[in-house]
């Protein structure tokens, strides 16, 4: 368990800063208000979420026996745990850019192809 | 309201300690995963607010409290969070309970001085009337020697 501890060395319940976590919750249009008890509840899960996201990327990840967590060990835990599915979209798995630029070449390609195909199928509607 | 887009961020440092301390001693974190799991951590909150909020307004609550919270989690697939939140719940509430009888407690010696401190005032006043009586007892004997 992580816990904070303020200037006078006292445990703190919670490590992360609550008027962050405030803003940010705040930054959804649809919240009016939160109470103090939600404000720390969350703050909190937070945490446990970024034990949680570390130790299971860790875990699962390709780094265990160089002992290092990276990105990849990340994205690939976003891609494939469901319960992490929600970071897909900001975790996005990297790619080099010849690889992309080659998947983009394809992709043309096969539009082309359609085209052509529809192009086909435009011309035999003109003939029939 | 966050007036710029890094007022959206969580602290780095507090992030990467919080890392550290979840992973075994000696594993090394690149800046890059640092960096995505604060990221992460955003998201995540969002995320949970717009959760909490759903079960608020289903209660017909336009503020969002502790157990929107926790219903959350378990609609997040968080459950293992549940049971470590409600004891940091627990350890709130005795916290702030605590906080609360510390200021009565304080409150109450406040109180309890300024009572002392009118009594000694008073007491003082007693002691000048009893001098003003010793000195008219004297001139009172003064006067019976000149008689």
């Amino acid at each position: 368990m992580v816990v904070g501890r303020d200037k006078c060395g006292e445990q703190r319940l919670v490590s992360l800063p609550l008027s962050r976590i405030r803003v940010i919750m705040k930054s959804s249009p649809e919240v009016s208000s939160i109470n103090q008890e939600a404000l720390v509840l969350t703050a909190k899960a937070t945490e446990l979420f970024v034990q949680y996201l570390a130790t299971y990327s860790y875990r699962h990840g390709s780094g265990k026996e160089k002992k290092a967590l990276t990105y990849h060990d990340l994205s690939n835990t976003a891609e494939e745990s469901e319960t992490f599915q929600f970071l897909a979209d900001i975790l996005p798995k990297k790619i080099l850019a010849s690889k992309y630029l080659k998947m983009l070449k394809e992709q043309k390609q096969e539009e082309e192809e359609e085209e052509e195909n529809s192009n086909d199928d435009e011309s035999d509607e003109a003939e029939s | 309201m966050a007036e710029r887009p890094e007022d959206l961020n969580l602290p780095n440092a507090v992030i990467t300690r919080i890392i550290k301390e979840a992973l075994p001693d000696g594993v090394n974190i690149s800046k890059e995963a640092r960096s995505a799991i604060s990221r992460a951590a955003s998201v995540f909150v969002l995320y949970a607010t717009s959760c909490a909020n759903n079960f608020a307004m289903k209660g017909k609550r336009k503020t969002l409290n502790a157990s929107d919270v926790l219903s959350a989690m378990e609609e997040m697939e968080f459950q293992r969070f549940v049971a470590p939140l409600k004891e940091a719940l627990e350890a709130y509430r005795r916290e702030q309970r605590g906080k609360k009888e510390a200021s009565e407690q304080k409150k109450k010696d406040k109180d309890r001085k300024t009572d002392s401190e009118e009594q000694d005032k008073s007491r003082e006043e007693d002691n000048d009337e009893e001098e003003e009586r010793l000195e008219e007892d004297e001139q009172n004997e003064e006067e019976e020697v000149d008689n």
